[in-house]
């Protein structure tokens, strides 16, 4: 796989008050995640080619990947396909980066999501609505000890653009 | 292709009254918003500013919408040479009560082509609401020097 043919599609940046190693301890735990991540925890096996593995509440396989760059406590790499059936196939690999900067007393964090083809905004809308709440509680939780109780459903127009596609959801 | 515009959407446990006024009042604006008060009588036409603590305004436009505590929509650019000649580009502010929490949506759109104040706005919308998220849920600003945003010069 080649990451240069991959194109951003969603980036939000958001600023935390927190070192580079927390933040990195967050995005990498498992039980830390599953506090800010809707429950899903993330499992990862920290080295070029380790596996990345989010496991929803009930324990089953919510999402794979592999770890494309690995570079604690600074930038994280990894293929970020959604176990539902056919939508590798269809849409190829989704490609999520982490990028933690210095900046004064907070760190800036940048979540990237790319594509190595053009992807409907229907089916983008299912990031575009996720990362700012998922990244908004990761925010609160890493600062205040408490995440947000944020609950939401997969948008609409994303459920109805899968299944135009053939692509199996829950 | 799609109009050039910026799109942000932050949750803050808050209320919305408490969000409208950390956007609105000048007092609270200068904790997290790089030290800029907003100064404005907030009627819908009207000047709107932004003020640096030494007195000069960094940024200038007009008052758009003002419905507390859901909508606010002014105009502004940011008057230094970087973006002489680009017009005021239209933010948008809705405030949407989610479960316990409040959903800001902010979006700014109504750039110049090839214009650079896109960029600018990019960067320092995330630091800015990052600063107000934390400001309303610990009391506490964030500290971020204006140089971390990297912005064209």
């Amino acid at each position: 796989m080649k990451l240069d043919t991959f194109k951003p599609t969603t980036v939000y940046t958001i600023y935390i008050a927190a070192t580079r190693e927390q933040v990195w301890q967050a995005l990498t735990s498992a039980e830390f995640s599953r506090r800010y991540f809707f429950g899903n925890a993330v499992e990862i096996d920290l080295k070029i080619g380790g596996a990345f593995i989010v496991r929803a509440p009930d324990g089953s396989l919510h999402i794979a990947g592999e770890v494309f760059e690995c570079d604690p406590p600074r930038k994280l790499t990894v293929t970020f396909n959604v176990n539902w059936p056919a939508l590798v196939e269809r849409l190829g690999a989704t490609l999520v980066t982490y990028e933690i900067e210095p900046a004064g007393n907070a760190v800036r964090l940048t979540l990237t999501e790319a594509h190595d083809r053009p992807i409907d905004d229907d089916i983008l809308s299912g990031g575009r609505q996720g990362w700012p709440a998922i990244l908004s509680s990761l925010k609160s939780l890493l600062e205040t000890g408490t995440p947000l109780a944020v609950e939401m459903a997969p948008p609409q127009r994303m459920l109805e653009a899968l299944k135009r596609l053939g692509i199996g959801t829950p | 292709m799609s109009k050039p515009e910026f799109v942000y959407v932050t949750y803050i446990e808050t209320t919305p009254e408490n969000l409208w006024e950390a956007l609105t009042d000048g007092d609270f604006t200068e904790r997290y918003w790089f030290g800029v008060r907003l100064r404005s009588d907030w009627k819908v036409g009207s000047a709107f500013e932004m003020v640096r603590g030494d007195g000069s305004v960094s940024d200038a436009g007009k008052v758009i919408e003002y419905d507390p505590p859901r909508r606010l929509a002014y105009t502004f650019v940011n008057l230094s040479d970087t973006y002489k000649g680009e017009p005021p580009a239209l933010a948008t502010f809705v405030i949407e009560p989610y479960d316990k929490l409040v959903k800001l949506t902010v979006t700014q759109e109504g750039f110049a082509e090839g214009g650079k104040f896109l960029d600018g706005v990019s960067k320092g919308w995330p630091a800015i609401l990052s600063g107000l998220k934390s400001m309303l849920e610990t009391g506490k600003p964030l500290e971020i020097p204006y140089a971390a945003m990297k912005f064209e010069s």
